[in-house]
């Protein structure tokens, strides 16, 4: 388990004239609902926990009113909590004295904003610029590190661009740009892939993924799309009404769901793009390589089976008998070896199901999992797929193999 | 039938006004001659380039910051002027104007600025700025003459008096209208107070500041004719004698000089901050 770099706890923002009225009702037991109607204010987080590791995407997901950009902006004190605390790196924020806060935005984390938030007076560099400008006078440090950043976000030769310029993917990605150059541990990043068309939000998303695997920030990233929540997050929290209402993985989120909202909220969720052959592959039948036909024939007898997958001693994969060629082979003295379908379809394990229906199309065999190292560690048949994408629990971490 | 006796406001402004001249008569010879040498170097430098090199440098400007129509309408009328005989009368009153609108901004955006960090002065500036505005500028100039003796000086007192508020009042606005993600983003960086307002809140609402400065430039020259009321120079006193006198042609010419010259200060001071936004 990784180290926890950022930690909530009972975070609470009250907003209306007496914020800490608002949080004794609260104490006392009241529903955000309650308070509304007898103060007039409006609870805007309520009592949110959770813990960041270090180098991983959380997601905090909700629908629009349910806090979550609140929640967001409690994490770097756009917005003061009414209560509670918010510990980054162990140091409570909260406490923090406006120079000591300053210090903390410049170094450790940054922002992307949902509608871009770039300066339009400002070229592209200079708005990359910003965050290391505000620290100090070395211009000539500044400004590489400033390239460096657009390089990395392949806005190399558009530095002196302005922002209106710009296609709204590109812009937003000045505004990772920005966010990055000064390298903090911590990025926040408020619906930044909200305003995009599908298409770009879609490139944004993968290229987030590309460049986390080399940066490993540590990512708070804010959504209402379902979709995006599962395709980047290592964990999600789910928020509603102010209240975070589940925090798991993706998967626990779909299997699992903590209550009826959450159910709610998954059960259109397109379960191809979050199930991988992982969970629904099944043990393989697999004989080794120095058997001969016979043993195939009667293997897949036994087991009433069409085909059989062949593997090494260090149970790498070679190939596939189906029976009919196996029958054929005894008939006629042949050896293993002729009959063998080397040219095999595999997948890996993390491969999503929307990736393998082309794979599954082209071949009559089922599809062999494997790993690294080409070792067989299981197969698909259609008919767990089909049962996957069903919701059949059956056909889900069923079948013995994880 | 009155229900109380009536009250002695009169009396009260009258004696605050002997109180200030009695008490601070020092400081207000000290900031008349201020003013006045102000006034008088702005005139020297006017006045010691040729009408000529003058026009030109107004078109080439109104060239620069708008349309080559206006730098026409610049060349053309300017010359008109001096045709007329008006020109000397033009210095006066454009140093009259300028002094009035630089003073007006040196005060009015540092106080726009101070309005728009916080709602509770902007609450009690905005009705003081009410009553600048509201005021009919004619009673300024009663208090500025007891203060300030006859003159340009008074003249400029009442024009910053009654020009100052649309200055402060955009600066303001400007500044609050810079959109609010614009300000999360400055402080989401670690900005300080100073840095968030030099290298984004002004920069962004430099066009409504300058539309402010335009509307304080065009209500300076609505005051020239008030200001020679009280001796000040230049077109205003050129009208201001033509209707005491009945003169209805030289009263026509002067204002038209008057015209000519606010059309062309408000389209070159009205296109700057727009050029500058590009």
């Amino acid at each position: 388990m990784a180290q926890s770099k950022i930690t909530i706890r009972n975070v609470t923002k009250v907003f209306g004239k007496s914020p800490k009225q608002g949080m004794n009702l609260l104490n006392n037991g009241k529903t955000k609902q309650q308070i509304l109607e007898e103060t007039g204010m409006t609870v805007g987080v309520n009592k949110a926990n959770f813990e960041v590791n270090a180098g991983e995407i959380f997601v905090i997901m909700g629908l629009s009113g349910s806090g979550k950009s609140t929640l967001v902006r409690m994490l770097n004190r756009l917005i003061d909590p009414t209560d509670g605390q918010v510990l980054i790196d162990g140091e409570d924020i909260v406490k923090l004295k406006p120079h000591q806060l300053r210090e903390v935005r410049r170094r450790k984390m940054s922002m992307v904003f949902q509608r871009f938030a770039l300066f339009p007076h400002r070229t592209v560099l200079n708005n990359t610029i910003y965050g290391l400008e505000v620290q100090g006078p070395d211009k000539q440090v500044q400004k590489a590190k400033a390239l460096q950043s657009l390089k990395l976000v392949g806005l190399d030769g558009y530095e002196n661009s302005y922002p209106k310029e710009l296609s709204g993917g590109m812009q937003q990605r000045v505004g990772l740009a920005r966010a990055l150059a000064n390298d903090p541990d911590i990025l926040l990043m408020d619906e930044a892939f909200s305003a995009l068309d599908p298409l770009i939000r879609k490139d944004m998303q993968n290229e987030l993924l590309e460049l986390q695997e080399t940066m490993e920030k540590t990512i708070v990233f804010i959504t209402h799309d379902l979709d995006e929540a599962l395709r980047i997050g290592d964990r999600i929290a789910l928020m509603k009404d102010g209240s975070i209402v589940q925090v798991g993985t993706p998967e626990e989120i779909l299997m699992n769901p903590a209550n009826d909202y959450v159910e709610r909220f998954v059960e259109d969720v397109d379960l191809s793009k979050v199930l991988t052959a992982f969970n629904i592959m099944k043990r393989p039948e697999k004989m080794q390589n120095d058997r001969g036909p016979r043993v195939a024939l009667q293997l897949m007898r036994d087991e009433g089976i069409s085909s059989i997958y062949v593997v090494d001693k260090r149970q790498k994969l070679i190939g596939a008998v189906t029976a009919q060629d196996a029958a054929e082979a005894v008939k006629n003295n042949q050896s293993l070896e002729d009959i063998l379908i080397h040219d095999l379809t595999t997948v890996t394990p993390d491969t999503l199901i929307v990736d393998m229906f082309e794979k599954m199309t082209g071949s009559s065999l089922p599809l062999a999992v494997v790993d690294d190292e080409n070792r067989l560690k299981g197969i698909i048949v259609r008919g767990a797929v089909i049962g996957a994408l069903a919701g059949d629990d059956n056909h889900i971490n069923g079948n013995g193999v994880n | 039938m009155q229900l109380f006796p009536k009250l002695p406001l009169a009396e009260w402004v009258e004696q605050a006004v002997d109180f200030l001249t009695d008490n601070l008569g020092p400081f207000f010879e000290a900031l008349t001659e201020g003013i006045e040498g102000f006034v008088e170097f702005i005139v020297l430098i006017l006045s010691s380039i040729p009408a000529v090199v003058l026009i030109a440098i107004f078109t080439g400007l109104a060239w620069w910051a708008s349309r080559w129509t206006i730098a026409l309408f610049t060349a053309v009328g300017l010359l008109l002027i001096q045709n007329l005989g008006y020109w000397d009368g033009t210095i006066d009153t454009l140093a009259l104007v300028l002094s009035s609108v630089i003073i007006s901004i040196i005060i009015g955006v540092p106080i726009g600025i101070w309005i728009s960090q916080s709602d509770r002065s902007r609450n009690v500036i905005t009705p003081i700025l009410d009553f600048m505005q509201t005021m009919p500028a004619f009673v300024y100039l009663i208090p500025a003459i007891l203060f300030f003796g006859i003159g340009v000086v008074p003249g400029i007192i009442a024009s910053v008096i009654f020009a100052m508020p649309p200055t402060i009042r955009l600066t303001n606005l400007g500044i609050r209208q810079v959109p609010e993600d614009l300000i999360e983003a400055a402080n989401a960086f670690g900005s300080t107070t100073n840095q968030k307002l030099f290298k984004v809140q002004l920069p962004l609402a430099t066009p409504t500041i300058m539309a402010g400065i335009n509307q304080s430039i065009m209500l300076a020259l609505s005051m020239v004719v008030i200001a020679s009321l009280v001796g000040a120079p230049g077109l205003g006193a050129d009208v201001y004698r033509a209707v005491t006198q009945l003169r209805v042609g030289t009263g026509f010419e002067a204002g038209l000089a008057i015209v000519i010259l606010a059309i062309v200060l408000d389209r070159i001071s009205q296109n700057i901050g727009s050029t500058k936004q590009q």
